[in-house]
């Protein structure tokens, strides 16, 4: 008996508009999808952890139970910003690798068609009458707009645009490049909320968000459910062959934090903390970045993909620009990166994405994907970034036998 | 003289405006927000340290979409001041690619947000190219 833990069942609903559902109908199409997929009930499930980060204390994890089996198994509800799927799941895993159980589901899900600008708030930002300090920052006005940007496009356009400035290459037209090829890719994604192919020149003079980002490159609202049934190696082995040749191994799971770098609290540091998770995970599978048939990465905007590229260690450090020119992480390259279409284009209900992408993993590790397969797929990683921060890496392999 | 208040506690008014930032008396990490402690060292002593006004931009944004509320477009930028990175706007400068750059050389500037119902004026800060 190995201490390995398995994806038994895996799925994703149709990311887009939901209108006539809402997020305990989400969970509940993705969890019971999830349990047939793998051949299971609630009744095998020991533990159950969910994440739904706009409603982070309405505890959808026992909405979900009321729903589809009020077993009396704990429940962890978590939240971590755009890392909290990822966080469900790794929070079933580490019960199953305690011995906690043998079985346990993870689910995330959220409803976001429509919503606006995330990070910069909702709230109209006004001034009040008399210039009073408050804060940590003891700030007499709002400083959005007046201090740098808190909205999200704008501060991952600054972390592409540090990469560049770094080492330079990384134009305007390069980071769009790099979503014209996560929206091609959508092409084969019917589960994609976005399936469009843009020219280059669509991406470019669509509406500016945030110099080098505009619209297209902007990971899109929408609703979505993923949701995981992971199983310990023991219990695998006494259920059916067809159970144990559709399981996929989780090679790593990790989740880290963003360690103290200077210069962290001003703008976030995405990076560090990516790359320690990626140190970890290659290191626990055994597995290098030359090994990875696939990659799904946190690309919540074209400026983001890029740095990835460097702290997932895809390519050497500082190669980022020349690894994507030479093609590579196009679905017919050397590494193909976010054949799913990515956030861009996919979309990114946030506490369902790092589900789902392990999902897009599983799907072709199993075989399973269609005109999209990528062929012979055996090894694959998924990874998310919320911001504040948190990252989850995960490395998953297809089942020997 | 009207009185005057600065937008945030850490930029110092007077003849030579410039920031201040809290350094950790045990590792020399500089923050601008009130600190309980130090979150690279576990520090809990601070001393002010005075940021140099000169700077290069390290990286910006030109935001042309923001929350309801906040004026655009503005340049949002990091700027390197004698290795202690800084966030602010990029000011006195046309909000365009082709004339805020990577590597631009900038100094810090104040600027007037107004005079509030008290008669006090707030004033904020950016950087400008030097
Ligand atoms: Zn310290």
């Amino acid at each position: 008996m190995s201490d390995d833990i398995w994806i038994l069942g895996i799925k994703m609903t149709k990311f887009g508009k939901h209108p006539d559902k809402d997020t305990v109908d989400l969970a509940s199409e993705a969890a019971l999808a999830a349990l047939a997929d793998g051949g299971v009930t609630m009744k095998d499930m020991g533990v159950l952890a969910a994440g739904c980060l706009m409603q982070a204390s309405a505890g959808i994890g026992q909405q979900l139970q009321k729903q589809i089996g009020q077993t009396g198994i704990p429940v962890y509800n978590v939240a971590n910003a755009c890392a909290t799927g990822a966080t469900a799941l790794r929070t079933v895993i580490m019960a199953v690798k305690a011995g906690e159980c043998d079985m346990g589901l993870a689910v995330g899900v959220e409803k976001l068609a429509g919503a606006g600008l995330l990070g910069g708030g909702g709230r109209a930002k006004s001034d009040a009458k008399t210039w009073t300090p408050s804060g940590r920052y003891g700030a007499v006005a709002t400083t959005d707009g007046r201090i740098g940007t808190d909205a999200m496009p704008g501060v991952f356009a600054q972390v592409g645009m540090e990469y560049g400035h770094r080492y330079g290459g990384a134009s305007f037209e390069l980071f769009a490049r790099i979503s014209e090829k996560n929206h091609a890719h959508s092409t084969l994604n019917p589960l994609a909320a976005y399936s469009k192919r843009f020219t280059l020149d669509e991406i470019m003079n669509d509406m500016m968000i945030a110099y080098p980002n505009t619209r297209p490159m902007c990971s899109a609202n929408c609703d979505g459910a993923a949701a995981a049934v992971v199983v310990s190696d023991a219990k695998l082995k006494t259920l059916s062959l067809e159970q144990q040749r559709r399981a996929i191994k989780v090679s790593a799971s990790v989740l880290t934090t963003d360690p103290w770098q200077e210069a962290c609290q001003v703008l976030p540091d995405v990076n560090t903390l990516t790359r320690n998770a990626a140190t970890t995970a290659y290191e626990k599978a055994g597995i290098g970045p030359e090994d990875l048939d696939l990659v799904e990465l946190h690309d919540c905007f074209a400026t983001a993909e890029l740095v990835h590229y460097d702290n997932l260690m895809l390519c050497p450090e500082g190669g980022a620009v020349d690894f994507f020119e030479s093609g590579a992480s196009w679905r017919d390259g050397s590494t193909p990166v976010n054949v799913s279409g990515g956030l861009q284009s996919k979309g990114h209900p946030i506490a369902a994405t790092g589900i789902a992408n392990i999902w897009e993993i599983c799907h072709h590790l199993r075989g399973e994907a269609g005109d999209r397969q990528i062929p012979g797929a055996k090894v694959g990683l998924a990874h998310v970034i919320g911001l504040g921060s948190a990252c989850g890496v995960h490395i998953l392999e297809k089942a020997a036998a | 003289m009207t009185p005057q208040v600065p937008l945030v506690d850490y930029l110092s008014l007077g003849e030579h405006p410039h920031l201040v930032a809290h350094q950790c008396s045990g590792c020399g990490a500089r923050y601008f927000d009130r600190r309980n402690g130090c979150a690279n060292c576990g520090g809990t002593t601070f001393g002010s340290a005075e940021v140099a006004t000169d700077g290069e931009v390290r990286s910006f944004t030109i935001v042309t979409f923001a929350a309801p509320g906040v004026p655009v477009p503005f340049v949002s930028a990091i700027v390197d001041c004698d290795g202690t990175s800084v966030r602010a706007n990029l000011i006195n400068v046309e909000p365009s690619p082709e004339l805020v750059t990577l590597g631009m050389k900038v100094r810090l500037a104040t600027y007037s947000l107004g005079i509030d119902d008290n008669g006090t004026e707030a004033i904020g800060f950016g950087f400008e190219p030097s």
